[in-house]
């Protein structure tokens, strides 16, 4: 039996993560009348990839050829991995959602009919509007309280428990049913808002068996300014690129598609100055004002100068992959446990492409709504108290409970180890099988220090957990990478440049020791055509 | 990342401290303290939540660089993103009310200059 924390907690629904996700998750239990308890690592309005800049939304008229033109379009460019009924509950829904935001006081534009635009959300007026709306649902916040492992027993997840970082204090959270909502995985790439993203979630959610979906779909780069943290790839549908020689090698290309390969050749800058009057340049300005401050702050111009870019890695979170969704409320393979948002594999609405930006974000809003929802029903309709279970915590890696190891495990260079196997463009984006197979056998290479010995002190506890999520989300990502021996949506292999019909499946990981991989069958894969998919 | 706390402006609210995402804040004998540099993310949250503006987090994510709370102060850095959101009290209008992104698909349409 684990010591008992000093926060000792019992509630119907646990929600873990603060971001959108999270925060609408929370907020849809509570308003079915579940007792509800929210633990963010951080802060519910600071945290996550949303809340320091803003997120553009996936919103259609409800015109019946408008949605099925996008159903459609998604479909194919997805690599036939979504599924058109998941889309149009997404669309269905959204909506209704974000009229409630603007009923909380967010100040849409309106068009010139005077009618409010819903497809854009400014993160930290948004987020700020997300806790107001959670507290006043009777939501119990848990600030700056990691996770570090779930509790679980014969019937399944039972709660979580974790310190509280600014003091040091245990909690526990004993509950019938749990939402995951901790983000993807961004393995500390410094983006903006991301390095709260670092996997724990998913390897908490492993370690009680469930299985993940879509984790080789996590080949995305968003570029930034090559000292910044903020990624707005928007911004290079009006700017030129230069080599270092100041040869101009690209023009409003938004997909920013070679950047890549240019990348490896050398320093890339940019300037916007395709933005060419002060109308447009007031324009962009305003649209995205993240993006400009820390250039004007390092003393930029950025409509003239030219400043270099990066591309910082963004892993699952703007890949597709995550845990595997087994029911509409958006269950999980393991009983009790829910998830919602980049957490979740996402793949029903986005398919293998990635859900950045619109998709993410309205699948953020409604998988929070449907996890909620289905966590507080099913936490409702279980009888028995749940301070009776017989729960244990499910943790295994990281972990100083677990430790028979006298080595104190070294953080920071595990950290760096598995950054060194997923950053670099030569191993990650131009995948092939050779140096997938050998990267994967590196990271293979670093389970056995996650069961060195973690000191008592309670950040680096939190640390070693971090580090061991990474690792695990690592070793999936290129486990599934390998079992699919085609090029599909984010996913490429040099050996096998094109889309395989007899591939259109999914990839199921799971397991953290050995991973266990299966293919799933997406259910309207026997309507493929053979010839479908090839013209992609 | 994070810079400067003027010991001028900081209050000791320990705001900041509850709000940052990545826990890079102690509050030491009632003062605040960067005590986690490293561990910055430059998300810029500390600063739009500081009630008095004591905060100045750089443009640069992956170095430490030398600040001085007087040039920052001259430049109207201090306090400036904050008040470009509208969360500074009196602010007439919100970065979120001035948002042109719904628009961004069709101006970029419209008026980017045309491939040459």
């Amino acid at each position: 039996m684990a010591p008992k924390a000093d926060i000792q907690l019992t509630t119907d629904v646990l929600v873990l993560g603060g971001g959108p996700a999270g925060a609408w998750a929370a907020w849809r239990a509570a308003s079915k009348g579940a007792r509800v308890v929210l633990a963010d690592k951080g802060f519910l309005g600071s945290s996550g990839a949303t809340a320091p800049g803003g997120t553009t939304l996936l919103v259609i008229p409800p015109v019946v050829e408008l949605r099925e033109d996008a159903v459609q379009s998604r479909l194919k460019a997805g690599g036939y991995l979504s599924e058109n009924a998941w889309i149009h509950r997404v669309l269905d829904e959204v909506e209704t959602y974000l009229e409630k935001v603007g009923e909380w006081g967010y100040p849409f534009p309106k068009d010139h009919n005077g009618n409010p635009l819903r497809t854009h959300l400014h993160g930290p007026e948004y987020m700020k509007l997300m806790r107001r709306a959670v507290r006043q649902a009777g939501v119990r916040l848990l600030d700056q309280s990691p996770a570090l492992e779930l509790l679980r027993d014969a019937n399944g997840v039972g709660g979580a428990r974790g310190v509280n970082r600014l003091t040091g204090q245990e909690w526990e959270v004993r509950s019938n049913a749990v939402v995951l909502a901790t983000g993807g995985c961004a393995f500390l790439s410094n983006g903006l808002g991301c390095n709260v993203l670092t996997g724990e979630g998913l390897l908490m959610a492993a370690e009680t068996g469930a299985e993940l979906s879509g984790m080789e779909f996590s080949r995305q780069y968003a570029p930034s300014s090559a000292f910044g943290s903020v990624t707005r790839g928007r911004m290079l549908a009006w700017s030129t690129l230069y080599d270092q020689e100041g040869r101009v090698i690209g023009r409003g290309d938004r997909a920013f598609g070679s950047l890549q390969q240019h990348l490896l050749n050398g320093p890339v800058y940019a300037s916007i100055n395709l933005a060419d009057t002060e109308e447009k340049r007031r324009f962009l300005r305003h649209a995205h004002p993240i993006f400009f401050m820390p250039l004007e702050r390092a003393g930029i111009d950025p409509f003239r100068d030219k400043f270099p870019l990066t591309l910082r890695y963004e892993g699952t979170m703007r890949g597709t992959g995550g845990l595997r969704l087994t029911g509409n409320d958006c269950r999980t393979s393991v009983p009790g446990l829910y998830a919602a948002g980049d957490a979740a594999s996402r793949e029903k609405v986005t398919g293998a492409i990635s859900g950045g930006g619109a998709y993410n974000a309205s699948w953020a809003i409604c998988s929070g709504n449907w996890a909620g929802e289905g966590a507080a029903e099913y936490a409702l309709s279980q009888a028995g108290d749940t301070g009776k279970r017989n729960l244990m915590p499910a943790g295994r890696y990281g972990l100083v409970q677990h430790s028979d190891a006298g080595r104190l495990m070294d953080v920071p260079q595990i950290i760096s180890a598995v950054q060194s196997e997923v950053f670099p463009l030569s191993i990650n984006f131009f995948r092939s099988e050779p140096v997938i197979r050998a990267s994967l056998d590196r990271l293979h290479g670093l389970v056995p220090f996650l069961h060195d010995s973690v000191s008592d002190d309670h950040r680096h506890r939190v640390r070693a957990r971090e580090a061991a999520g990474m690792v695990a989300t690592a070793r999936w990502m290129y486990s599934a990478a390998l079992a699919r021996k085609e090029s599909r949506g984010l996913h490429a292999l040099a050996e096998y440049p094109r889309l395989d019909p007899r591939q259109t499946h999914r990839i199921l990981v799971s397991g953290v020791d050995r991973i266990h991989i299966r293919a799933e069958k997406v259910p309207h894969s026997s309507e493929l055509t053979p010839e479908e998919g090839m013209v992609l | 990342m994070i810079e400067l706390v003027s010991r001028e402006r900081c209050i000791g609210c320990s705001i900041c401290v509850k709000v940052c995402p990545t826990n890079v804040f102690d509050m030491e004998d009632g003062q605040l303290v960067i005590a986690r540099q490293e561990d910055c993310q430059t998300c810029f949250m500390c600063e739009a939540y500081c009630p008095v503006d004591a905060l100045y987090v750089a443009p640069y994510a992956d170095r430490s660089v030398e600040v001085s709370e007087q040039a920052l102060l001259h430049q109207g850095w201090l306090g400036s993103w904050r008040a470009e959101m509208g969360w500074t009290p009196g602010s007439e209008t919100t970065m979120a009310a001035r948002d042109t992104t719904p628009f961004f698909e069709q101006f970029t349409k419209t008026h980017r200059p045309k491939e040459s």
